[in-house]
């Protein structure tokens, strides 16, 4: 099995990317920034080959699933989610300060995966055979991988925000490298209109596999009630810009809320509270 | 009591159409929903007791009354959920009829106020534009037939593309509601229920939530239940379940239901017949077994046959329960042989509670037992365990109400979020040309189409010089 290696070196391609990305935002070289991004890509790919390895593995050895089935692989898949929906943004907008505050997210989730977690293919529990499993993980966690994505961005609004109050934003730090607050509402704004139609997909594809697999496609289990209060906390901020007093720094509070809710969702709940979607024991 | 001054129900209308109320009630909701998650919900009473307590219980009846252990169908979770409902229906009556009139009738005109909303305007001399019936020619091919409107002697032109993105945000909402209508229709004409059939076994009716008989309307037999495991790492068979599977068949009136003769049931596939589903959901074994109880001294004996999930009171009060079975004791017990059971014997009061094994073909060991423990001699006679099947029954007319409430929302999310309203006004002034164009998303690549429409439209696209 190579698959294995290979999501190591994507670990350390990610970092050397985020380390490139904290380099850019303290020097602005240009092509220290281009070389964040290059390295993302590649690791990206890697990690792509990788995925794409282990699924075939788990073949070979007669347990045949798609990578999505256990805490380790979902990790594994939150960064490769976080990547590509960051690659996206910076192939439009070319913001590449952006990197410095996204890429740490998908490192974070792979050196937790790599260092931290069981990395054994598990045979698939009946409840778990289903299409509809590809389905909701696919949907869901690239839903999370947006508002990883808003978080971050809201994460260098408020910055760039407070540096402007205090005025010291002319001086030329490192924050005046962000763009304007009015680009990062809006890339912020973007980000979330992405991730909300596929997390509304993600919750909607759970709720027909429940349907499937227990004639109940709605049944308050605490996952499902989380997913919900987080699709609640982006649906008010999507309201928030047609009411007044409630844009800026606001939404952006909601948008870093909605995240932390995101996390709780995905894993504070399997570690701290019970119900039908404990992994398995990790 | 007078009537309600009317600026007093308005007011009352205008808090319940605002976007405020709708803010209110998402981030309320959300924290609100997080109590469910904290306290398990649906359990029974005494589980609640043992693990809140609190001074005699206060803190049970507390929550008990705010309907904490079913918070989700609470009187005031639901009061929330119909204040948003109501929010969202008094928000759309009042918003709907403005945004239909932007949309589908618009006046076309490029007034001040266009202008100064517009995503980007530009203006050209004269000099530099061309006649507007030219550039409406221009139009046509990207945008189509512009309308040309004189009012108060200027000439205006009016293009625009998906102008029904207006209304997805409506769509939305309207989804909201049709999954909530779908949820209702299934709590009022649905149902839920459960049952067990054994192996070779039939079954007419379902338990429903309260345990209640129920009659399916058709009859339901198990032909097969099995369980296959994965295979162990290093041959073999593991403890891991691969498959749970029920082999069914559904007769009718006597006959069978055709396409129903040994249906295959497992886990995310069920079966449905009549508007009722099926689901594997659970398994076990279920049979009888015959005993003789007798006095160590002598005297009466008495012979007793129970079920394998009941237990019973022989002669000397104690109960006997069956914990498993076999037809062979050998693989297990070296130098015995022939059926045996282990049973669970609870005494009367002041002796101890015991797991004994009864033997059939060792009546001495029986009597050994009996001695040491000071109970009565139980011989073991014989019987049976049958793997049953446990299928989850339900009905949900509701069901498909929600489903497409479920398409509509992403479908209306799609195109409220990448299907802009995109608009473009032109209006000739007595020094020149104004082109104004608004879309409701995607700035950018907006921004960038006006551009290439402008170049289209000056006489001399060559110069880049523009006035803006
Ligand atoms: C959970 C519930 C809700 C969801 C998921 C939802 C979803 C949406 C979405 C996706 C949009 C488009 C947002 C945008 O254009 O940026 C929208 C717009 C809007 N929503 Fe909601 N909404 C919800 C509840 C409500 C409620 C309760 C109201 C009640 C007043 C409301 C009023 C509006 C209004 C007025 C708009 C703007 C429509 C326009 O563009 O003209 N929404 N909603």
């Amino acid at each position: 099995m190579i698959s294995p290696t290979l999501f190591n070196v994507t670990t350390i391609f990610y970092m050397a990317s985020t380390l490139a990305f904290f380099a850019y935002l303290a020097g602005r070289n240009k092509n220290i920034g281009l070389g964040g991004v290059a390295l993302a890509w590649a690791g990206f790919a890697i990690h792509t080959v990788a995925t794409g390895l282990r699924w075939k593995e788990s073949y070979d050895i007669g347990m045949g699933h798609a990578p999505l089935s256990n805490l380790y692989e979902s990790v594994v898949f939150f960064a490769w989610s976080i990547v590509l929906i960051f690659g996206l943004i910076d192939a439009k907008y070319k913001y590449r300060v952006i990197g410095a505050f996204v890429m740490p997210f998908a490192l974070l989730a792979m050196a937790w995966g790599q260092l931290y977690l069981p990395t054994d293919i598990n045979p698939l529990m009946p409840a778990l055979q289903s299409n509809w499993l590809l389905y909701h993980v696919l949907t869901c966690f690239l839903g999370y991988a947006a508002f990883a994505v808003a978080c971050g961005v809201s994460i260098m609004y408020l910055i760039k925000a407070k540096s402007e109050e205090r005025g010291t934003d002319a001086a030329g730090g490192i924050v005046s490298q962000f763009p304007p607050t009015k680009v990062l509402d809006e890339l912020n704004y973007k980000a979330i209109m992405i991730g909300f139609p596929l997390l509304t997909l993600g919750i909607i594809t759970g709720a027909a596999w429940a349907n499937y697999a227990w004639g109940t496609y709605w049944s308050w289990d605490p996952k499902e009630t989380w997913s919900l209060i987080v699709w609640f906390i982006y649906a008010a901020f999507l309201h928030a810009r047609f009411t007044k007093g409630w844009v800026g720094k606001r939404a952006a509070w909601i948008s870093i809320v909605g995240f932390a809710a995101t996390i709780f969702c995905y894993l504070g709940v399997n570690l701290l509270l019970s119900g039908l979607h404990s992994y398995g024991g990790i | 009591m007078s009537t309600a001054s009317p600026s007093i129900l308005t007011k009352i209308q205008d808090f319940l159409a605002s976007l405020r109320l709708t803010m209110a009630l998402l981030l309320i909701l959300a924290i609100v929903s997080i109590i469910g998650t904290v306290i398990p919900q649906g359990q029974l009473a005494p589980e609640y007791l043992a693990a809140i307590g609190g001074e005699q219980g206060n803190r049970y009846k507390l929550y008990s009354m705010l309907g904490f252990f079913n918070m989700y169908y609470s009187w005031w979770f639901v009061g929330l959920l119909s204040l948003l409902s109501l929010n969202l229906t008094a928000c759309s009556i009042k918003r709907l009829p403005g945004v239909w009139r932007v949309a589908f009738k618009p006046d076309g005109l490029l007034t001040d106020s266009v202008e100064r909303s517009a995503t980007v305007c530009h203006k050209l001399p004269a000099a530099e534009a061309l006649s507007l019936k030219e550039i409406a020619v221009r139009l046509r091919s990207t945008w189509g037939t512009a309308s040309d409107i004189e009012h108060e002697g200027t000439r205006h032109l009016f293009v625009q593309r998906r102008p029904w993105n207006r209304l997805a945000a409506y769509v939305v909402h309207a989804s909201i509601i049709l999954i909530f209508a779908g949820a209702i229709i299934g709590n009022l004409f649905g149902f839920k229920g459960f049952v067990n059939i054994p192996e070779g076994g039939s079954a007419g009716t379902y338990l429903d939530k309260k345990g209640g008989e129920k009659p399916l309307g058709f009859t339901i037999t198990c032909d097969q239940f099995t369980v296959t495991y994965y295979d162990a790492p290093g041959g073999g068979q593991s403890q891991m379940p691969k498959e749970f599977k029920s082999i069914l068949t559904l007769t009718e009136n006597g006959r069978e239901v055709p396409g129903y003769k040994h249906a295959r049931v497992i886990v995310n596939e069920p079966l449905t017949y009549r508007g009722i589903t099926f689901y594997q959901s659970s398994y076990g074994s279920s049979g009888s077994h015959t005993f003789k109880a007798g006095d160590p001294k002598g005297g009466k004996e008495v012979t007793l046959t129970l079920d394998s999930q009941s237990s019973a009171t022989l002669p000397d009060g104690s109960r006997i329960r069956v914990l498993e079975s076999v037809q062979d004791v050998s693989p297990f017990m070296q130098g015995l042989h022939g059926p045996a059971a282990r049973i669970d014997l609870t005494p009367g009061e002041g002796h101890q509670h015991l797991t004994v094994v009864a033997f059939a073909n060792h009546p001495e060991l029986n009597r050994q037992q009996a001695k040491e423990n000071g109970g009565m001699v139980i011989d073991y006679l014989g019987g049976e365990e049958r793997p049953y099947t446990g299928l989850q029954v339900n009905k949900d007319p509701g069901v498909w109400v929600v489903w497409i409430g479920c398409i509509l929302m992403c479908l209306a999310l799609y195109v409220a979020f990448f299907m802009p309203h995109q608009r473009i006004w032109v209006r000739q002034d007595k020094d020149g040309i104004v082109i104004a164009g608004h879309t409701t998303r995607g700035q950018e690549t907006f921004r960038t189409t006006m551009e290439e429409l402008l170049v289209t439209i000056r006489v001399n696209p060559g110069k880049e010089e523009q006035q803006s």
